[in-house]
């Protein structure tokens, strides 16, 4: 059938598909179409990259120019995942040194990076462009050096969130004087200070800067100068926003040098706020669409001043000095506004603050017409409360919610929060993201299994009374791609009740819940296609019996087989080569039979 | 040609290019069950997914439910709950053992009564970021170290400095300052400020105002604080007045 279709004709009509899913729906049709496409796809996402070779990768799409790999699970963001791990991008850098020598772009997440990795990359890229290392670790501004040597085309170098041993502010002055293609940089994540006088010249230089994020070791009274440079700044991370004591003098000259920024669009920084120095900012808030305040030790009165006059709002991070009172205001003011993340100023704080509850979720709801990305933490929330949202806000499409202290029931009825999670979930049916927290039991689940259907990422944590929990999410969700359990009383039934689902899924974390050592080898043993990786600092699961539970689990398909580069720690279940473990895994197996 | 499947997660099952057996047959448990059977079997025996049929135990071997989630994370005690309404709202409801409450309602866990008040502590828990952490801490960090202020009087040649964090109360501070100052600042009450004394303590807070000491609460004062001023009666007329 598509004989008729010239192949140039199909090549040109594919160089309009962008998405990544659509690619891969394309490449499903025929053997032609197939082949047509990979040849010309320039963009890779590879959200494990365990799942796949990068020998695979690169001799499937050898037109690739950019790829994006994630590593650790998530739930390595709150140290559940131990040092050392994995995550190497190292053999992949490798790898594309040798056969993807036009590579412009790699971004990665959670991934461990060398100085090694840097310098290959700076060697072997002529073209590199963007480089977007978010939350990733080991490497030192060494490697930073090697990129701002040699990258003579790079225009983005993002750092977000990342560890990076900071050997020295000079790095920045590697940047040759014939540089000038910078697009974007974040540097937030540094912790001493940069040459500033260095980074003033690079921004003088670099006509195109749209992008800029400070680190807090950026002082404030040098900002002024530094915004001087590039006026046509979009998004900026201020560094500290304060000074030892308040000058008017600085705070004019910053109020010139905001009002110069015309493009200004997005604010984040706010390390050490002087509030005094909040209204340099108001002149451009009628223009800001993205608002991050989650580091601003604030009154809930500064942080409503300067919302007040954001009408244009798109998206707000904050912390929970904002108060009811303060999401009340931004109800009012931030008609546009589709994301809100409030977090806690006080995590270890137990104590109940009437401040902030769940009154000013639900007034921002009532309010926001648009909000569909909410992460709120919190520490009472109602039934009565969730549902309303679930009514008023059906199009939401992540909602991430974490009542403080774990098992807290509804603070009005006593009652688990079930009902008012399968509001959420019934009303909501484009959810495609969901945490869950306070008390739940397994009747959530049922709800979540009946009605998510869209759902893609589940979060969950102390919740649940039985196996059952596990079964309604695995057997009914039919579009989920990630879960993660902590400290949940999820077991063997089940996981191998619903082994086939997990290929169909990216990953699986299950932590501190019920998972039998026996189990994890029977379901290693029978799928050959997903790798079930055993995480135990205890000590070698072996020297136990097979019904001990397992501290941590990690189970995600993949085509690459068991991984090589595991720390002593990480064991991979249904290993072929010991036979003592088939004998095992039959005598577990057997006892399933009689269930 | 089935490894592609994989590189982008086909959405449904029925996406999947696999044999139509393949369901059932990588059933577990029973080769012959079909996948509806397992789920009915599991949705029947509802209350006796405990295992103990299989005799797969849900821990440790010796051990009982409670030291499992024992095992799970280490729990120490909180000292700041003092609002009883925290405790009965979760203990009444919990389920898990490792919520505390206040130290005497502690029966069961002996061997933690001795150990020092502290804040409940589990690994990972709020879900946030390190790098968030760590960043939130700086301000705190701050105040670790000591609060020195200026402090200067009307007509004195010469500034001090002293800690806040040395004192408790607004009294202990204002009779530091009466002393090292050779005044007297006579009584404050809310409405008339210290009228009548011929020096009256104020300090400057973050927003740059200048405030009568004693307005606000303590707390709020030590947070806000930037210096010292004791002026004169005369001099501090209009302040502490709204």
């Amino acid at each position: 059938m598509d004989h008729s279709f010239p192949q140039k004709v199909l090549e040109h009509l594919f160089s309009f598909i962008d998405s990544n899913k659509d690619r891969n729906a394309i490449s499903l049709v025929s053997k032609s179409w197939y082949e047509i496409e990979r040849r010309s796809r320039k963009k890779i996402f590879i959200g494990n990259c365990y799942a796949v070779s990068p020998t695979t990768v690169i001799k499937r799409f050898p037109e690739l120019r950019s790829i994006t790999l994630k590593g650790k699970p998530h739930f390595a963001d709150f140290n559940l995942v131990p040092d050392g791990w994995g995550g190497y991008v190292y053999t992949w850098i490798e790898a594309m040194a040798v056969s993807v020598p036009l590579l412009e772009e790699i971004r990665l997440k959670r991934m461990v990076v060398t100085d090694e990795s840097l310098e290959l990359i700076a060697k072997s890229f002529k073209n590199f462009k963007v480089l977007v290392l978010i939350s990733c670790e080991g490497f030192s501004t060494d490697g930073l050096e090697a990129i701002a040597s040699n990258c003579r085309n790079l225009k983005e170098l993002n750092l977000q969130e990342s560890e990076v041993e900071d050997l020295s502010g000079d790095w920045l002055c590697y940047f040759p004087d014939s540089y000038t293609s910078l697009v974007s940089l974040n540097i937030s994540c540094l912790n001493n200070e940069v040459n500033l006088s260095a980074l003033e010249a690079l921004l003088g230089r670099c006509p195109n800067l749209q992008t800029l994020c400070l680190n807090h070791a950026v002082p404030l009274d040098k900002l002024p100068s530094l915004l001087s440079q590039c006026p046509q700044l979009v998004e900026l991370g201020t560094g500290v926003y304060s000074t030892e004591e308040m000058h008017p003098d600085v705070l004019s000259s910053l109020i010139t040098a905001f009002s110069g920024c015309k493009q200004l669009k997005s604010l984040s920084g706010f390390w050490n706020v002087l509030p005094s120095y909040l209204p340099a900012l108001y002149p451009i808030c009628s223009r800001l669409t993205s608002l991050n305040l989650s580091y601003a030790i604030i009154q809930s009165s500064d942080i409503v001043k300067l919302i007040g006059q954001c009408p244009n709002l798109l998206r707000l991070w904050v912390l929970d000095y904002i108060e009811d009172v303060g999401l009340e205001a931004v109800a009012a003011s931030c008609k546009d506004l589709q994301e809100l993340r409030v977090f806690p100023s006080d995590p270890s704080c137990l104590e109940l603050n009437n401040a902030l509850t769940e009154r000013g979720l639900v007034s921002v709801f009532k309010g926001c017409p648009k909000l569909q990305s909410v992460l709120y933490f919190c520490r009472q929330m109602s039934n009565a409360a969730l549902s309303a949202i679930a009514q008023i806000r059906p199009n939401l499409t992540r909602f991430r919610l974490c009542i403080l202290e774990p098992h807290t029931p509804d603070y009005l009825t006593l009652q688990p929060l079930d009902s008012g999670f399968g509001a959420i979930v019934e009303h909501c049916k484009d959810l495609q993201r969901l945490s869950l927290s306070g008390l739940l039991t397994d009747r959530v689940f049922e709800y979540i299994g009946t009605h998510a259907k869209k759902l893609e990422m589940l979060s969950v944590a102390f919740a649940g009374d039985s196996d059952l929990g596990l079964h309604y999410v695995l057997s009914g969700c039919e579009n989920l791609r990630k879960l993660e359990i902590r400290d949940c009383p999820f077991g063997d039934e089940a996981l191998l009740a619903n082994a086939a689902k997990l290929e169909t899924m990216r990953s699986l974390w299950m932590s501190s819940c019920s998972v039998s050592y026996g189990a994890c080898k029977l379901l290693g043993q029978k799928m050959p296609k997903l790798n079930v990786e055993v995480i135990d600092e205890s000590g070698p699961p072996d020297s136990r019996p097979d019904s001990c539970p397992v501290e941590k689990l990690y189970i995600y398909r993949s085509i690459a087989g068991p991984r090589l580069d595991m720390p002593g720690f990480v064991w991979t279940m249904g290993d072929d080569s010991s036979r003592k473990l088939e004998l095992d895994v039959a005598g577990v197996e057997a006892q399933f039979r009689n269930l | 040609m089935s490894y592609h499947l994989f590189l982008h997660q086909p959405t449904t099952p029925s996406n999947l290019i696999y044999s139509s057996s393949s369901f059932s047959s990588i059933s577990i448990l029973n080769s012959t069950n079909s996948y509806q059977e397992m789920e009915n079997s599991l949705v029947n025996h509802e209350t006796e997914l405990n295992l103990k049929a299989t005799e797969l135990r849900l821990g440790l071997p010796g051990c009982d439910e409670v030291n499992k989630l024992q095992c799970n994370f280490s729990i120490l005690r909180s000292n700041k709950r003092s609002s009883s309404e925290i405790s009965t709202e979760v203990d009444s409801m919990s389920k898990s053992k490792l919520n505390t409450s206040n130290g005497s309602e502690i029966t069961s866990h002996d061997d933690q009564d001795n150990a020092p008040p502290s804040k409940a502590q589990i690994v990972g828990w709020p879900p946030i970021r390190s790098y968030r952490k760590n960043n939130l801490q700086q301000k705190k960090g701050e105040s670790e170290v000591g609060m020195y202020v200026k402090v200067s009087m009307a007509g004195a040649p010469y500034l001090r400095k002293i800690d806040l964090k040395f004192y408790k109360s607004y009294s202990e501070l204002l009779k530091v300052l009466e002393n090292m100052f050779k005044c007297t600042f006579g009584e404050y009450s809310e409405r008339e400020g210290y009228n009548g004394s011929e020096f009256v303590p104020t300090y400057e807070d973050k927003d740059g105002d200048w405030m009568l000491i004693g307005d606000v609460p303590w707390e709020m004062f030590m947070s806000s604080c930037k210096r010292l001023r004791i002026m004169k009666g005369s001099e501090a007329k209009g302040l502490g007045c709204f």
